[in-house]
């Protein structure tokens, strides 16, 4: 009981216990607050800022849910595509790859080209981060399929919409869900990388601009914030992939003898 | 259809004649396949692993076409899927997100004319899968997920699932293959049990050869691969069969004498 009650307190005492060890090494190591500040003072600026950095992350969380959106509707179309045609997966999945190696970073200038400053560029990106691990997920839940169950399926007339609707997409929504907790981190970090590029709103802008002005507490408030924002996020996707796909998870039932 | 063909009779379930499969790439599964099954028999087929058992399965149910020959199931040539089969495996393949009673309604979502109905009569339909299920032993199981069944349970409703669209011919695959020796031969009796009542026409591919005497009414022998049928034995033995009958001296022999046959078979492969 007292172990499990440790074990639960785990990830909050790992935190302050580093948050402890950074502030005392800033104080013995006596570090200037432009290289790194100290938690307390990082702690002060989030309270005094708290507009202008709240102003800036509801911004971010606009343009990542927007793309992460667009990702998960378009990486399930596509994860359903690939995942049930084996054309479509011989055709896409290299192109697929390839394009999941280009570095992002490296896009955004081209998106600003073509859509200008601003918000487009952030949710474009997000959406480009995010919507391979949908993708992967549905399809490999999809292609994982056992054949003497299509086979049973199939001699009883099942069309391949059937078998689709019936076994494939409700086989392949624990991944599909395992993946959503994915993209919206990967979504994070697509909006902040095109805003501290290409934006004059949103966290990435806001750090950019501060760490340019050598306010480096502010630049880590700002982090902390879109930390936390992709810890809220990300718990809520965990909790939604809990309550919908309890079959999937089942370590804990014992099966009954007989 | 070839007129030298063995003349068609109305009382026949399966019609293979002269059959070959040839996958893409060339392996040649079933060569020369001839096979003829009574309605309402239970046939078993035997033979060394890889002899294109699960082809048999295939083709009989109409998932795959012969490369050359003719099938014909209840009388109609084989064009595609042969809905008045029900198919089970060795692996139960119940979908663990659907309870039970739920996954043995799968194949009436799906078959005709039980689709079209399946809205307006689901509650009758419920209803037919409890009695099925209490009729294999799983009275009070309805409602629960695959995976909280054991094995031999999780069989059971594999097996009711393969019959709840009352089809004419059952297809098995090595069923009970993955059991426990006690909780297969429990579940040779439920399979015996159902057959007589309903009297649908069976085939079960095994290569449990007491298995194969204690349940068939003929035990078929294929060789190895490319798979054709090399021996046809009849199992006279009085049913219902149950654990003595599997010591009788009768039953023995015929194992044994099908053991011969497959141990030659083998080492001529």
């Amino acid at each position: 009981m007292n172990r499990r009650r440790l074990g639960q307190a785990m990830p909050y005492l790992t935190v302050i216990g580093l948050l402890i060890v950074w502030e005392l090494v800033c104080i013995v190591l006596d570090i200037p607050e432009f290289i790194l500040p100290r938690p307390s003072r990082v702690a002060v600026v989030l309270v005094q800022d708290f507009g202008a950095i709240w102003f800036h992350a509801q911004h971010t969380l606009y343009t990542t849910i927007v793309g992460f959106a667009i990702a998960v509707g378009f990486g399930m179309a596509l994860g359903v595509l690939v995942g049930s045609s084996q054309l479509a997966y011989q055709g896409l999945y290299p192109v697929l790859v390839g394009f999941n190696s280009v570095p992002k970073v490296a896009v955004v200038p081209l998106l600003v080209v073509w859509f200008g400053i601003g918000t487009v560029p952030a949710v474009i990106t997000a959406f480009l981060l995010s919507f391979f691990p949908v993708a992967v997920n549905v399809a490999t839940g999809l292609a994982t399929l056992e054949p003497e169950l299509a086979d049973v399926l199939r001699a009883l007339g099942a069309s391949k919409l059937d078998i689709i609707r019936k076994v494939g997409l409700p086989r392949s929504l624990p991944y599909f869900f395992a993946s959503l907790k994915v993209a919206i981190t990967l979504a994070f970090v697509g909006s902040v990388i095109a805003e501290t590029l290409a934006s004059d709103q949103g966290i990435g802008t806001l750090v950019e601009q501060a760490s340019a002005n050598f306010k480096v507490p502010l630049v880590f408030a700002g982090l902390v914030v879109v930390a936390a924002l992709g810890i809220a996020m990300y718990a809520l996707f965990a909790v939604i992939e809990r309550k919908t796909t309890r079959w999937a998870i089942r370590a804990v039932d014992v099966p009954i003898g007989g | 259809m070839q007129a030298n063909s063995v003349a068609d009779t109305p009382d026949m379930m399966v019609e293979i004649d002269d059959v070959q499969l040839t996958y893409p790439g060339g392996t040649l599964a079933v060569e020369h396949l001839d096979m003829r099954v009574q309605r309402g028999q239970f046939i078993a087929v035997v033979g060394p692993s890889g002899c294109g058992k699960s082809s048999l399965m295939k083709l009989a149910s109409g998932l795959v076409l012969p490369s050359h020959g003719g099938i014909k199931v209840a009388g109609q040539k084989v064009r595609g899927p042969v809905k008045i089969v029900g198919m089970a495996f060795q692996n139960p393949t119940l979908l663990p997100w659907r309870t039970t009673l739920d996954n043995l309604l799968l194949p009436l979502e799906i078959v005709q004319p039980y689709r079209g109905r399946f809205r307006a009569e689901k509650r009758q339909f419920e209803a037919d899968v409890r009695a099925l299920l209490a009729t294999v032993g799983l009275d009070g199981f309805a409602e629960r997920f695959p995976w909280q069944l054991s094995g031999g349970m999780q069989q059971r409703a594999s097996l009711c699932r393969a019959l709840i669209h009352q089809p004419q011919l059952l297809m098995l695959d090595e069923p009970f293959g993955a059991l426990d020796a006690f909780t297969r031969e429990e579940l040779w009796d439920v399979l015996q049990d159902i057959w007589m009542q309903r009297g649908f026409t069976t085939v079960l591919v095994t290569h449990d050869l007491r298995e194969a005497v204690y349940l068939a009414d003929r035990v078929l022998v294929m060789s190895a691969r490319p798979g054709r049928i090399i021996a046809d034995h009849v199992v006279d033995l009085p049913r219902p069969r149950n654990l003595d009958t599997s010591f009788l001296p009768h039953f023995t022999d015929l194992v044994h004498e099908l053991r011969d046959l497959i141990r030659a078979e083998r080492a001529g492969a």
